[in-house]
Protein backbone atom coordinates (compact mmCIF):
# COMPACT_ATOMS: atom_id res chain seq x y z
CA UNK A 1 0.00 0.00 0.00
CA UNK A 2 1.11 3.74 -0.88
CA UNK A 3 2.24 4.62 2.20
CA UNK A 4 3.98 1.21 3.94
CA UNK A 5 7.28 1.18 4.80
CA UNK A 6 8.59 -2.51 4.16
CA UNK A 7 11.81 -3.97 5.09
CA UNK A 8 13.69 -6.90 2.80
CA UNK A 9 14.62 -9.11 4.89
CA UNK A 10 18.04 -10.62 5.42
CA UNK A 11 18.83 -14.00 7.32
CA UNK A 12 20.87 -16.92 7.96
CA UNK A 13 19.94 -20.53 9.56
CA UNK A 14 16.45 -19.57 9.82
CA UNK A 15 17.46 -15.74 12.03
CA UNK A 16 16.70 -12.70 11.06
CA UNK A 17 19.92 -10.76 10.94
CA UNK A 18 20.45 -8.20 12.94
CA UNK A 19 20.24 -5.35 10.46
CA UNK A 20 16.90 -6.07 9.45
CA UNK A 21 15.68 -5.63 13.08
CA UNK A 22 17.52 -2.62 13.37
CA UNK A 23 15.38 -1.25 10.17
CA UNK A 24 11.87 -3.30 11.32
CA UNK A 25 12.46 -0.97 14.45
CA UNK A 26 12.91 1.92 12.24
CA UNK A 27 10.20 1.02 9.70
CA UNK A 28 8.03 1.10 12.40
CA UNK A 29 8.67 4.39 13.50
CA UNK A 30 8.94 5.90 9.86
CA UNK A 31 5.50 3.72 8.73
CA UNK A 32 3.73 5.82 12.01
CA UNK A 33 5.02 8.90 11.01
CA UNK A 34 3.89 8.39 7.35
CA UNK A 35 0.09 7.28 8.17
CA UNK A 36 1.28 3.70 6.93
CA UNK A 37 2.50 0.08 7.93
CA UNK A 38 5.68 -1.59 8.70
CA UNK A 39 5.82 -4.39 6.44
CA UNK A 40 8.68 -7.19 6.12
CA UNK A 41 9.50 -8.83 3.27
CA UNK A 42 11.28 -12.16 3.50
CA UNK A 43 12.57 -14.11 0.61
CA UNK A 44 14.59 -17.54 0.77
CA UNK A 45 14.29 -21.33 0.35
CA UNK A 46 12.43 -21.90 3.27
CA UNK A 47 11.45 -18.93 5.67
CA UNK A 48 8.76 -19.44 7.86
CA UNK A 49 10.80 -19.64 10.87
CA UNK A 50 12.17 -16.06 10.26
CA UNK A 51 9.04 -14.83 8.99
CA UNK A 52 7.43 -15.93 12.66
CA UNK A 53 10.46 -14.27 14.39
CA UNK A 54 9.83 -10.75 12.99
CA UNK A 55 6.01 -9.86 14.81
CA UNK A 56 7.56 -9.37 17.85
CA UNK A 57 9.99 -6.88 16.70
CA UNK A 58 7.54 -4.99 14.79
CA UNK A 59 6.62 -6.16 11.85
CA UNK A 60 2.09 -5.40 10.77
CA UNK A 61 2.50 -7.94 7.86
CA UNK A 62 5.30 -10.43 6.83
CA UNK A 63 4.86 -11.39 3.04
CA UNK A 64 6.84 -14.38 2.30
CA UNK A 65 8.50 -15.38 -0.98
CA UNK A 66 9.50 -18.98 -1.10
CA UNK A 67 11.52 -20.36 -3.73
CA UNK A 68 14.57 -22.72 -3.74
CA UNK A 69 16.33 -20.57 -6.58
CA UNK A 70 16.56 -17.67 -3.85
CA UNK A 71 19.25 -19.34 -2.31
CA UNK A 72 21.74 -19.02 -2.39
CA UNK A 73 21.77 -15.69 -2.77
CA UNK A 74 22.51 -13.78 -6.37
CA UNK A 75 21.54 -10.61 -7.57
CA UNK A 76 19.23 -11.89 -10.36
CA UNK A 77 16.84 -14.08 -8.45
CA UNK A 78 16.67 -11.19 -5.69
CA UNK A 79 16.12 -8.28 -7.59
CA UNK A 80 13.45 -10.29 -10.24
CA UNK A 81 11.42 -11.16 -6.75
CA UNK A 82 11.74 -7.97 -4.70
CA UNK A 83 11.35 -6.11 -8.04
CA UNK A 84 7.87 -7.55 -8.27
CA UNK A 85 6.52 -8.00 -5.26
CA UNK A 86 7.50 -3.95 -4.85
CA UNK A 87 5.50 -3.10 -8.25
CA UNK A 88 2.30 -5.15 -6.65
CA UNK A 89 2.58 -3.68 -3.90
CA UNK A 90 3.91 -0.46 -4.46
CA UNK A 91 5.19 1.03 -1.14
CA UNK A 92 6.70 4.35 -0.18
CA UNK A 93 9.68 3.77 1.03
CA UNK A 94 12.03 0.49 1.32
CA UNK A 95 14.66 0.13 3.40
CA UNK A 96 17.90 -2.25 2.71
CA UNK A 97 20.65 -3.27 4.90
CA UNK A 98 23.88 -2.12 3.57
CA UNK A 99 25.57 -5.41 3.33
CA UNK A 100 27.06 -7.38 0.62
CA UNK A 101 23.79 -8.00 -0.93
CA UNK A 102 22.40 -4.99 -0.32
CA UNK A 103 24.86 -3.08 -2.07
CA UNK A 104 25.06 -5.75 -4.38
CA UNK A 105 20.91 -5.96 -5.43
CA UNK A 106 19.99 -2.30 -4.74
CA UNK A 107 20.92 -0.12 -7.22
CA UNK A 108 20.01 -2.86 -9.73
CA UNK A 109 16.75 -2.64 -8.45
CA UNK A 110 16.43 1.22 -8.03
CA UNK A 111 17.13 0.88 -11.63
CA UNK A 112 15.20 -1.59 -13.06
CA UNK A 113 12.20 0.44 -11.24
CA UNK A 114 13.01 3.81 -12.09
CA UNK A 115 12.98 3.94 -8.58
CA UNK A 116 15.12 6.69 -6.11
CA UNK A 117 17.58 5.51 -4.45
CA UNK A 118 20.16 6.87 -1.49
CA UNK A 119 22.48 4.52 -0.03
CA UNK A 120 24.74 4.77 2.97
CA UNK A 121 22.20 6.11 4.90
CA UNK A 122 23.30 7.26 8.26
CA UNK A 123 19.59 8.45 9.10
CA UNK A 124 16.09 8.86 7.59
CA UNK A 125 13.89 11.47 8.53
CA UNK A 126 10.11 12.53 7.82
CA UNK A 127 10.13 16.27 7.81
CA UNK A 128 7.20 17.84 6.77
CA UNK A 129 5.81 14.41 4.65
CA UNK A 130 9.56 14.59 2.25
CA UNK A 131 11.87 11.96 3.24
CA UNK A 132 15.15 13.44 4.11
CA UNK A 133 18.51 10.78 4.22
CA UNK A 134 21.58 11.35 6.05
CA UNK A 135 24.93 10.53 4.23
CA UNK A 136 28.89 10.55 5.21
CA UNK A 137 30.33 11.59 2.33
CA UNK A 138 33.87 12.76 0.86
CA UNK A 139 35.63 10.24 2.59
CA UNK A 140 33.22 11.06 6.16
CA UNK A 141 34.50 14.63 5.44
CA UNK A 142 31.51 15.91 5.27
CA UNK A 143 27.81 14.72 5.71
CA UNK A 144 25.19 15.29 3.02
CA UNK A 145 21.82 15.42 3.33
CA UNK A 146 19.57 13.73 0.63
CA UNK A 147 15.97 15.22 -0.15
CA UNK A 148 14.04 12.44 -2.31
CA UNK A 149 11.82 12.92 -4.99
CA UNK A 150 8.09 12.70 -3.82
CA UNK A 151 6.96 10.44 -6.35
CA UNK A 152 7.47 6.65 -6.40
CA UNK A 153 8.92 3.86 -4.60
CA UNK A 154 12.00 4.80 -2.47
CA UNK A 155 15.13 2.66 -2.05
CA UNK A 156 17.33 3.63 1.50
CA UNK A 157 20.32 1.30 1.90
CA UNK A 158 20.91 1.81 5.57
CA UNK A 159 24.57 1.68 7.06
CA UNK A 160 24.56 -1.04 9.75
CA UNK A 161 24.44 -0.03 13.99
CA UNK A 162 22.52 3.17 12.88
CA UNK A 163 19.17 2.15 14.73
CA UNK A 164 18.77 0.24 17.46
CA UNK A 165 17.31 -3.36 17.66
CA UNK A 166 13.71 -2.73 19.18
CA UNK A 167 13.18 -4.45 21.87
CA UNK A 168 11.10 -7.94 21.49
CA UNK A 169 7.61 -7.97 22.33
CA UNK A 170 6.73 -11.67 22.34
CA UNK A 171 3.28 -10.72 22.64
CA UNK A 172 3.33 -9.21 19.45
CA UNK A 173 2.14 -10.91 16.37
CA UNK A 174 2.23 -10.23 12.56
CA UNK A 175 -0.10 -11.25 9.56
CA UNK A 176 1.91 -13.48 7.99
CA UNK A 177 1.22 -13.81 4.15
CA UNK A 178 2.55 -15.86 1.18
CA UNK A 179 3.33 -14.17 -2.14
CA UNK A 180 3.91 -16.05 -5.48
CA UNK A 181 6.43 -14.67 -7.28
CA UNK A 182 7.41 -16.63 -10.60
CA UNK A 183 11.17 -16.87 -11.42
CA UNK A 184 12.52 -18.96 -13.62
CA UNK A 185 16.00 -20.64 -13.34
CA UNK A 186 17.27 -19.14 -16.94
CA UNK A 187 16.61 -15.58 -15.31
CA UNK A 188 19.74 -16.60 -13.03
CA UNK A 189 22.49 -16.54 -15.01
CA UNK A 190 25.32 -16.10 -12.31
CA UNK A 191 25.99 -19.74 -10.62
CA UNK A 192 27.28 -19.50 -6.99
CA UNK A 193 29.84 -22.25 -6.71
CA UNK A 194 30.19 -21.77 -3.16
CA UNK A 195 30.29 -19.36 -0.28
CA UNK A 196 33.55 -20.66 1.88
CA UNK A 197 33.20 -19.60 5.49
CA UNK A 198 35.74 -17.94 7.12
CA UNK A 199 35.97 -19.61 10.44
CA UNK A 200 36.16 -17.10 13.64
CA UNK A 201 35.44 -16.94 17.09
CA UNK A 202 34.40 -13.55 16.82
CA UNK A 203 31.38 -11.58 15.86
CA UNK A 204 31.33 -9.98 12.39
CA UNK A 205 32.67 -6.25 12.08
CA UNK A 206 28.99 -5.27 10.93
CA UNK A 207 26.98 -6.64 13.34
CA UNK A 208 29.09 -5.71 16.16
CA UNK A 209 28.88 -3.61 19.31
CA UNK A 210 31.95 -3.41 20.24
CA UNK A 211 34.97 -3.16 17.65
CA UNK A 212 38.50 -3.74 19.29
CA UNK A 213 41.20 -3.10 16.29
CA UNK A 214 44.28 -3.17 15.99
CA UNK A 215 47.09 -1.48 13.64
CA UNK A 216 50.80 -1.29 12.72
CA UNK A 217 51.32 -0.98 16.92
CA UNK A 218 50.48 -4.69 17.09
CA UNK A 219 53.71 -5.62 15.24
CA UNK A 220 53.46 -8.90 13.67
CA UNK A 221 50.28 -11.42 12.84
CA UNK A 222 50.62 -13.65 16.18
CA UNK A 223 49.69 -10.72 18.70
CA UNK A 224 46.34 -10.18 16.84
CA UNK A 225 45.68 -13.30 19.53
CA UNK A 226 45.17 -10.71 22.26
CA UNK A 227 43.00 -8.86 20.22
CA UNK A 228 40.80 -12.27 20.05
CA UNK A 229 41.17 -12.73 23.45
CA UNK A 230 39.81 -9.44 24.68
CA UNK A 231 37.26 -9.61 21.92
CA UNK A 232 35.97 -12.75 22.98
CA UNK A 233 35.80 -11.61 26.90
CA UNK A 234 33.95 -8.52 25.64
CA UNK A 235 31.66 -10.24 22.74
CA UNK A 236 33.23 -8.17 19.75
CA UNK A 237 34.32 -7.77 16.53
CA UNK A 238 38.23 -7.76 15.57
CA UNK A 239 39.14 -4.98 12.83
CA UNK A 240 42.38 -3.22 11.65
CA UNK A 241 43.84 -0.18 9.85
CA UNK A 242 45.38 -0.93 6.49
CA UNK A 243 48.98 -1.78 7.46
CA UNK A 244 48.17 -5.46 9.26
CA UNK A 245 46.28 -6.17 5.91
CA UNK A 246 48.86 -4.92 3.14
CA UNK A 247 51.60 -7.03 5.64
CA UNK A 248 49.06 -10.14 5.36
CA UNK A 249 48.61 -10.78 9.08
CA UNK A 250 44.55 -10.63 8.42
CA UNK A 251 42.42 -11.06 6.05
CA UNK A 252 41.10 -7.84 4.01
CA UNK A 253 37.87 -8.08 5.60
CA UNK A 254 39.48 -6.56 8.65
CA UNK A 255 39.75 -3.18 6.75
CA UNK A 256 38.49 -0.55 8.63
CA UNK A 257 38.63 3.03 6.63
CA UNK A 258 38.28 4.93 3.50
CA UNK A 259 39.08 1.88 1.92
CA UNK A 260 38.12 -0.60 3.86
CA UNK A 261 34.56 -1.33 5.67
CA UNK A 262 32.45 1.47 7.35
CA UNK A 263 31.63 0.95 10.77
CA UNK A 264 29.73 2.79 14.30
CA UNK A 265 29.92 0.70 16.70
CA UNK A 266 28.91 1.70 20.68
CA UNK A 267 32.69 1.10 21.37
CA UNK A 268 35.68 1.73 19.41
CA UNK A 269 39.06 0.27 20.51
CA UNK A 270 41.72 1.39 18.51
CA UNK A 271 45.09 -0.56 19.73
CA UNK A 272 48.47 0.90 18.06
CA UNK A 273 46.68 2.57 15.60
CA UNK A 274 47.76 6.27 14.89
CA UNK A 275 44.77 7.90 13.75
CA UNK A 276 45.24 8.47 9.61
CA UNK A 277 42.72 10.26 8.24
CA UNK A 278 41.61 7.48 5.62
CA UNK A 279 41.36 5.30 9.25
CA UNK A 280 39.12 8.29 10.53
CA UNK A 281 36.89 7.70 7.21
CA UNK A 282 35.79 4.29 8.58
CA UNK A 283 35.19 4.72 12.38
CA UNK A 284 34.80 8.18 13.35
CA UNK A 285 31.16 7.44 13.54
CA UNK A 286 31.57 5.15 16.25
CA UNK A 287 29.37 6.69 19.61
CA UNK A 288 32.29 5.96 21.76
CA UNK A 289 36.74 5.90 20.44
CA UNK A 290 38.67 4.64 23.33
CA UNK A 291 42.30 4.81 21.93
CA UNK A 292 45.69 2.90 23.19
CA UNK A 293 48.62 4.38 21.83
CA UNK A 294 52.20 4.67 22.85
CA UNK A 295 52.35 7.95 21.50
CA UNK A 296 50.81 11.05 23.43
CA UNK A 297 50.88 12.78 20.03
CA UNK A 298 49.07 10.51 18.39
CA UNK A 299 45.86 12.09 15.84
CA UNK A 300 43.83 9.01 17.54
CA UNK A 301 44.02 10.56 20.39
CA UNK A 302 42.24 14.24 19.08
CA UNK A 303 39.32 12.17 19.00
CA UNK A 304 39.12 9.27 21.25
CA UNK A 305 36.43 10.03 24.75
CA UNK A 306 39.24 8.10 26.90
CA UNK A 307 42.86 7.81 25.00
CA UNK A 308 45.52 5.71 27.42
CA UNK A 309 49.09 6.57 26.54
CA UNK A 310 50.86 3.03 27.76
CA UNK A 311 52.22 -0.21 25.74
CA UNK A 312 49.33 -2.35 24.15
CA UNK A 313 51.33 -5.19 24.90
CA UNK A 314 51.18 -4.60 28.78
CA UNK A 315 47.52 -3.22 28.36
CA UNK A 316 45.62 -5.89 26.48
CA UNK A 317 46.16 -9.15 28.79
CA UNK A 318 45.32 -7.03 31.72
CA UNK A 319 42.35 -5.72 30.53
CA UNK A 320 41.11 -8.97 28.45
CA UNK A 321 41.57 -10.66 32.51
CA UNK A 322 39.35 -7.43 34.49
CA UNK A 323 36.87 -7.64 31.43
CA UNK A 324 36.46 -11.13 31.89
CA UNK A 325 35.99 -10.64 35.54
CA UNK A 326 33.31 -7.70 35.26
CA UNK A 327 31.38 -10.04 33.26
CA UNK A 328 30.78 -12.45 36.27
CA UNK A 329 33.42 -14.74 35.45
CA UNK A 330 32.97 -15.70 32.27
CA UNK A 331 34.13 -19.30 31.39
CA UNK A 332 36.60 -19.79 28.36
CA UNK B 1 38.31 -8.79 -25.75
CA UNK B 2 36.54 -5.73 -25.49
CA UNK B 3 36.98 -4.19 -22.53
CA UNK B 4 34.92 -0.63 -21.33
CA UNK B 5 36.22 1.05 -17.89
CA UNK B 6 33.84 3.32 -16.19
CA UNK B 7 36.12 6.39 -14.70
CA UNK B 8 35.27 9.12 -12.89
CA UNK B 9 37.19 11.99 -11.72
CA UNK B 10 37.17 13.09 -7.66
CA UNK B 11 38.80 15.45 -5.09
CA UNK B 12 42.40 13.59 -3.98
CA UNK B 13 41.18 12.15 -0.79
CA UNK B 14 44.61 12.47 0.99
CA UNK B 15 43.47 16.75 1.18
CA UNK B 16 41.04 18.35 2.62
CA UNK B 17 38.05 19.63 0.77
CA UNK B 18 36.48 23.28 1.58
CA UNK B 19 32.70 23.16 1.82
CA UNK B 20 31.12 26.42 0.53
CA UNK B 21 29.75 28.47 3.01
CA UNK B 22 26.02 27.73 1.67
CA UNK B 23 26.49 24.03 1.75
CA UNK B 24 25.79 23.52 -1.20
CA UNK B 25 28.56 21.44 -2.60
CA UNK B 26 32.87 21.54 -2.04
CA UNK B 27 34.37 23.99 -3.42
CA UNK B 28 36.79 23.34 -6.25
CA UNK B 29 38.96 26.11 -6.00
CA UNK B 30 42.71 24.44 -5.95
CA UNK B 31 41.31 21.34 -5.25
CA UNK B 32 43.42 18.45 -7.05
CA UNK B 33 41.24 16.16 -8.87
CA UNK B 34 42.05 12.72 -9.44
CA UNK B 35 40.95 9.24 -11.09
CA UNK B 36 38.88 7.23 -8.52
CA UNK B 37 40.94 5.57 -6.63
CA UNK B 38 38.49 1.81 -7.65
CA UNK B 39 38.64 3.54 -11.13
CA UNK B 40 42.78 2.67 -11.19
CA UNK B 41 41.94 -0.95 -10.20
CA UNK B 42 39.42 -1.16 -12.73
CA UNK B 43 41.77 0.03 -15.12
CA UNK B 44 44.54 -1.95 -14.18
CA UNK B 45 42.01 -5.22 -14.22
CA UNK B 46 40.95 -4.00 -17.91
CA UNK B 47 44.82 -3.83 -19.03
CA UNK B 48 46.08 -7.60 -17.56
CA UNK B 49 42.48 -9.04 -19.25
CA UNK B 50 43.96 -7.21 -22.55
CA UNK B 51 47.31 -8.30 -22.23
CA UNK B 52 46.13 -11.56 -21.76
CA UNK B 53 43.50 -11.69 -24.61
CA UNK B 54 44.05 -9.26 -27.18
CA UNK B 55 41.72 -6.69 -27.79
CA UNK B 56 40.88 -3.44 -26.28
CA UNK B 57 40.13 -0.86 -23.18
CA UNK B 58 38.09 1.96 -23.57
CA UNK B 59 38.03 4.06 -21.18
CA UNK B 60 34.81 5.96 -20.55
CA UNK B 61 33.25 9.50 -18.65
CA UNK B 62 30.81 11.42 -18.08
CA UNK B 63 31.19 14.41 -16.20
CA UNK B 64 32.53 18.22 -16.63
CA UNK B 65 35.34 18.92 -19.54
CA UNK B 66 37.96 18.58 -16.90
CA UNK B 67 37.29 14.74 -16.69
CA UNK B 68 39.98 14.33 -19.19
CA UNK B 69 42.71 14.73 -17.01
CA UNK B 70 41.71 11.67 -15.13
CA UNK B 71 40.54 9.99 -18.35
CA UNK B 72 44.50 10.64 -19.37
CA UNK B 73 45.49 8.65 -16.49
CA UNK B 74 43.89 6.00 -17.85
CA UNK B 75 45.41 6.31 -21.13
CA UNK B 76 49.01 6.54 -19.60
CA UNK B 77 48.58 3.27 -18.05
CA UNK B 78 48.09 1.56 -21.13
CA UNK B 79 44.46 1.95 -22.34
CA UNK B 80 43.34 2.35 -26.00
CA UNK B 81 40.88 4.68 -26.02
CA UNK B 82 39.07 7.11 -24.19
CA UNK B 83 35.41 8.55 -24.16
CA UNK B 84 33.83 12.05 -22.61
CA UNK B 85 30.34 12.78 -22.04
CA UNK B 86 29.46 15.91 -21.57
CA UNK B 87 25.78 17.48 -21.07
CA UNK B 88 24.45 20.39 -19.22
CA UNK B 89 21.86 17.80 -17.56
CA UNK B 90 24.44 16.14 -16.47
CA UNK B 91 25.25 18.46 -12.80
CA UNK B 92 21.50 17.96 -12.05
CA UNK B 93 22.04 14.06 -12.31
CA UNK B 94 21.91 11.98 -9.95
CA UNK B 95 23.14 8.59 -9.87
CA UNK B 96 20.69 6.71 -11.86
CA UNK B 97 20.68 9.77 -14.55
CA UNK B 98 24.33 8.84 -14.35
CA UNK B 99 24.17 5.39 -15.49
CA UNK B 100 21.66 5.69 -18.17
CA UNK B 101 23.53 8.21 -19.66
CA UNK B 102 26.51 5.62 -19.56
CA UNK B 103 24.48 3.10 -20.75
CA UNK B 104 23.53 4.74 -23.61
CA UNK B 105 27.26 5.31 -24.69
CA UNK B 106 27.99 1.62 -24.07
CA UNK B 107 25.52 0.03 -26.16
CA UNK B 108 26.66 1.59 -28.94
CA UNK B 109 30.48 0.13 -28.38
CA UNK B 110 31.30 -3.75 -28.84
CA UNK B 111 31.72 -5.02 -24.75
CA UNK B 112 32.21 -8.49 -23.38
CA UNK B 113 33.13 -6.81 -19.97
CA UNK B 114 32.34 -3.93 -18.71
CA UNK B 115 34.82 -2.64 -15.48
CA UNK B 116 33.77 -0.04 -12.67
CA UNK B 117 34.88 0.72 -9.56
CA UNK B 118 33.30 -0.45 -6.64
CA UNK B 119 32.30 3.12 -5.17
CA UNK B 120 33.48 6.52 -5.75
CA UNK B 121 35.67 7.99 -2.72
CA UNK B 122 33.49 11.28 -3.53
CA UNK B 123 29.84 10.43 -2.49
CA UNK B 124 31.07 6.49 -1.53
CA UNK B 125 27.18 5.80 -3.05
CA UNK B 126 27.96 2.51 -5.07
CA UNK B 127 24.75 2.67 -7.45
CA UNK B 128 26.19 3.60 -10.99
CA UNK B 129 27.77 -0.29 -11.09
CA UNK B 130 25.08 -2.57 -10.75
CA UNK B 131 22.53 0.18 -11.98
CA UNK B 132 24.30 -0.29 -15.83
CA UNK B 133 24.29 -3.73 -15.21
CA UNK B 134 20.44 -3.78 -15.43
CA UNK B 135 20.22 -1.02 -17.70
CA UNK B 136 23.11 -2.64 -20.00
CA UNK B 137 20.90 -6.18 -19.33
CA UNK B 138 24.06 -7.62 -18.60
CA UNK B 139 24.97 -9.93 -15.43
CA UNK B 140 26.83 -8.55 -12.25
CA UNK B 141 29.55 -9.75 -9.61
CA UNK B 142 29.80 -6.24 -7.81
CA UNK B 143 33.10 -5.91 -5.26
CA UNK B 144 35.15 -8.43 -6.43
CA UNK B 145 38.81 -9.32 -4.91
CA UNK B 146 39.64 -12.12 -7.60
CA UNK B 147 39.03 -12.77 -10.81
CA UNK B 148 40.07 -15.61 -13.56
CA UNK B 149 38.87 -15.67 -17.02
CA UNK B 150 38.80 -18.72 -18.99
CA UNK B 151 40.44 -19.54 -22.12
CA UNK B 152 37.82 -19.03 -24.20
CA UNK B 153 36.61 -15.98 -22.62
CA UNK B 154 32.97 -17.14 -22.27
CA UNK B 155 32.96 -16.64 -17.99
CA UNK B 156 34.45 -15.27 -15.53
CA UNK B 157 35.41 -16.79 -11.74
CA UNK B 158 35.17 -14.02 -9.71
CA UNK B 159 35.44 -13.78 -5.78
CA UNK B 160 33.15 -11.19 -3.74
CA UNK B 161 34.08 -10.78 -0.26
CA UNK B 162 30.93 -11.17 1.97
CA UNK B 163 30.23 -11.05 5.83
CA UNK B 164 31.74 -14.41 7.24
CA UNK B 165 33.09 -15.72 3.85
CA UNK B 166 33.81 -15.49 0.31
CA UNK B 167 31.82 -15.64 -2.20
CA UNK B 168 32.91 -17.69 -5.47
CA UNK B 169 30.57 -16.98 -8.63
CA UNK B 170 30.43 -18.04 -12.06
CA UNK B 171 29.26 -15.18 -14.30
CA UNK B 172 29.07 -15.46 -18.43
CA UNK B 173 30.03 -12.87 -20.69
CA UNK B 174 29.44 -10.35 -21.53
CA UNK B 175 29.05 -9.25 -18.02
CA UNK B 176 29.93 -5.85 -16.07
CA UNK B 177 31.95 -6.26 -12.49
CA UNK B 178 32.93 -3.67 -9.93
CA UNK B 179 36.24 -4.23 -8.53
CA UNK B 180 37.50 -4.27 -4.94
CA UNK B 181 41.23 -2.63 -4.03
CA UNK B 182 42.39 -6.75 -3.37
CA UNK B 183 41.72 -7.64 -6.30
CA UNK B 184 45.44 -6.26 -8.20
CA UNK B 185 48.05 -3.80 -7.42
CA UNK B 186 47.54 -0.82 -10.29
CA UNK B 187 50.24 -0.17 -12.44
CA UNK B 188 51.87 3.41 -12.37
CA UNK B 189 51.65 5.14 -15.96
CA UNK B 190 55.29 4.85 -17.75
CA UNK B 191 57.04 8.21 -19.02
CA UNK B 192 56.23 7.12 -22.38
CA UNK B 193 52.70 6.21 -21.83
CA UNK B 194 52.40 9.85 -20.01
CA UNK B 195 53.91 11.25 -23.34
CA UNK B 196 51.53 9.11 -25.64
CA UNK B 197 48.33 9.94 -23.45
CA UNK B 198 49.07 13.63 -23.88
CA UNK B 199 48.47 13.19 -27.49
CA UNK B 200 45.65 11.39 -27.84
CA UNK B 201 42.41 12.85 -28.70
CA UNK B 202 39.72 12.04 -26.38
CA UNK B 203 36.29 11.75 -28.36
CA UNK B 204 33.70 14.30 -26.60
CA UNK B 205 30.10 14.04 -26.98
CA UNK B 206 27.23 15.55 -25.65
CA UNK B 207 24.25 13.76 -24.05
CA UNK B 208 20.97 14.81 -24.49
CA UNK B 209 19.30 12.26 -22.28
CA UNK B 210 16.38 14.74 -21.06
CA UNK B 211 15.52 12.31 -18.40
CA UNK B 212 18.54 13.08 -16.17
CA UNK B 213 16.00 15.40 -14.04
CA UNK B 214 16.75 13.47 -10.36
CA UNK B 215 15.07 11.60 -8.11
CA UNK B 216 16.83 12.38 -5.31
CA UNK B 217 19.43 15.93 -4.51
CA UNK B 218 22.24 16.87 -2.35
CA UNK B 219 20.32 19.56 -0.24
CA UNK B 220 23.04 20.20 1.83
CA UNK B 221 26.67 19.59 2.72
CA UNK B 222 28.10 20.02 6.41
CA UNK B 223 31.38 18.92 8.39
CA UNK B 224 31.24 15.95 10.12
CA UNK B 225 30.06 16.80 13.77
CA UNK B 226 33.28 17.72 15.42
CA UNK B 227 34.35 15.20 18.14
CA UNK B 228 35.84 16.47 21.72
CA UNK B 229 38.94 15.08 22.45
CA UNK B 230 38.40 13.18 25.70
CA UNK B 231 40.32 12.47 28.47
CA UNK B 232 44.11 11.33 27.88
CA UNK B 233 45.72 9.61 30.73
CA UNK B 234 49.56 8.64 31.27
CA UNK B 235 49.32 5.81 33.75
CA UNK B 236 50.71 2.72 35.16
CA UNK B 237 48.71 -1.46 32.98
CA UNK B 238 47.22 -1.60 36.08
CA UNK B 239 45.29 2.36 36.55
CA UNK B 240 44.57 2.33 32.70
CA UNK B 241 42.79 -0.93 32.83
CA UNK B 242 40.77 0.34 35.58
CA UNK B 243 40.08 3.22 33.99
CA UNK B 244 39.26 1.32 30.11
CA UNK B 245 36.93 -0.97 32.41
CA UNK B 246 34.96 1.84 34.35
CA UNK B 247 34.50 3.78 30.89
CA UNK B 248 33.11 0.44 29.02
CA UNK B 249 30.50 0.22 32.38
CA UNK B 250 29.79 3.73 32.96
CA UNK B 251 30.23 5.38 30.21
CA UNK B 252 29.57 3.00 27.03
CA UNK B 253 27.27 0.74 29.29
CA UNK B 254 28.93 -2.28 27.30
CA UNK B 255 29.77 -4.34 30.34
C1 LIG C 1 44.30 5.84 -0.88
C2 LIG C 1 44.56 5.40 0.53
C3 LIG C 1 43.57 4.70 1.20
C4 LIG C 1 43.77 4.26 2.51
N1 LIG C 1 42.78 3.58 3.15
C5 LIG C 1 42.96 3.21 4.43
C6 LIG C 1 41.94 2.51 5.15
O1 LIG C 1 40.87 2.19 4.62
N2 LIG C 1 42.15 2.18 6.44
C7 LIG C 1 43.32 2.49 7.09
O2 LIG C 1 43.43 2.17 8.29
N3 LIG C 1 44.31 3.11 6.43
C8 LIG C 1 44.17 3.47 5.12
N4 LIG C 1 45.19 4.09 4.48
C9 LIG C 1 46.51 4.19 5.16
C10 LIG C 1 46.59 5.35 6.13
O3 LIG C 1 47.02 6.49 5.44
C11 LIG C 1 47.59 5.03 7.25
O4 LIG C 1 48.83 4.72 6.69
C12 LIG C 1 47.17 3.88 8.15
O5 LIG C 1 45.85 4.08 8.62
C13 LIG C 1 48.11 3.77 9.34
O6 LIG C 1 47.80 2.61 10.07
P1 LIG C 1 48.26 2.47 11.59
O7 LIG C 1 47.64 3.56 12.37
O8 LIG C 1 47.96 1.09 11.99
O9 LIG C 1 49.83 2.59 11.48
P2 LIG C 1 50.80 3.79 11.94
O10 LIG C 1 50.35 5.08 11.39
O11 LIG C 1 52.16 3.33 11.65
O12 LIG C 1 50.57 3.84 13.49
C14 LIG C 1 50.98 2.84 14.37
C15 LIG C 1 50.71 3.37 15.75
O13 LIG C 1 50.97 2.36 16.71
C16 LIG C 1 51.51 2.97 17.86
N5 LIG C 1 52.26 1.94 18.61
C17 LIG C 1 53.37 1.25 18.21
N6 LIG C 1 53.72 0.36 19.15
C18 LIG C 1 52.84 0.47 20.17
C19 LIG C 1 52.69 -0.18 21.42
N7 LIG C 1 53.54 -1.13 21.84
N8 LIG C 1 51.66 0.19 22.21
C20 LIG C 1 50.80 1.17 21.83
N9 LIG C 1 50.89 1.80 20.64
C21 LIG C 1 51.92 1.46 19.83
C22 LIG C 1 52.39 4.07 17.32
O14 LIG C 1 52.59 5.07 18.29
C23 LIG C 1 51.58 4.56 16.14
O15 LIG C 1 50.72 5.65 16.50
C24 LIG C 1 45.01 4.53 3.17
C25 LIG C 1 46.00 5.25 2.49
C26 LIG C 1 45.78 5.67 1.19
C27 LIG C 1 46.88 6.43 0.51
Amino acid sequence: MANDVWVVVEHESGQPKKISLELLGRAGQLALALGGKAVAFVPGRDVSAVARALGPYGADIVYTAQDPLLEPYTADAQTQVVGEALRKEQPTLVLIGSTAQGRDYAPRLAARLGAAIVTDCASLEVDNSSLVATRPMYTRKAIGTVMYASEGIRIAVVLPAVYPVPQADPKRTAEVRAMRIPLDAKQIRTKVHEVQAIKRETVPLTEADVIVSGGRGLRGPENFALLDALAKALGAAVGSSRPPVDSGWVPHDYEIGQTGKTVSPQVYLACGISGAPQHLAGMSGSKHIVAINKDPNAPIFQLADLGIVGDLFEILPKLTEAVKKAKGGNRD
Amino acid sequence: MNIVVCVKQVPDTEAPIRIKPDGSGIDEMGLNLVMNYYDEHATEAGLRLKEQFGGTVTLIAAGPERTKEALRTGLAMGADEAMLITGPGLEQSDHLGMARVLAAAIKALPHDLVICGKLSTDDNASIVGPALAELLGLPQATAIAHLEVDASATTALVHREVEGGVEILEVPLPALLTVERSLNEPRYPSLPGIMKAKRKEIKTSTSTDQKVAASSRLTKLVPPPKRQAGRVIEADADKAVAEIVAFLKNDAKVL
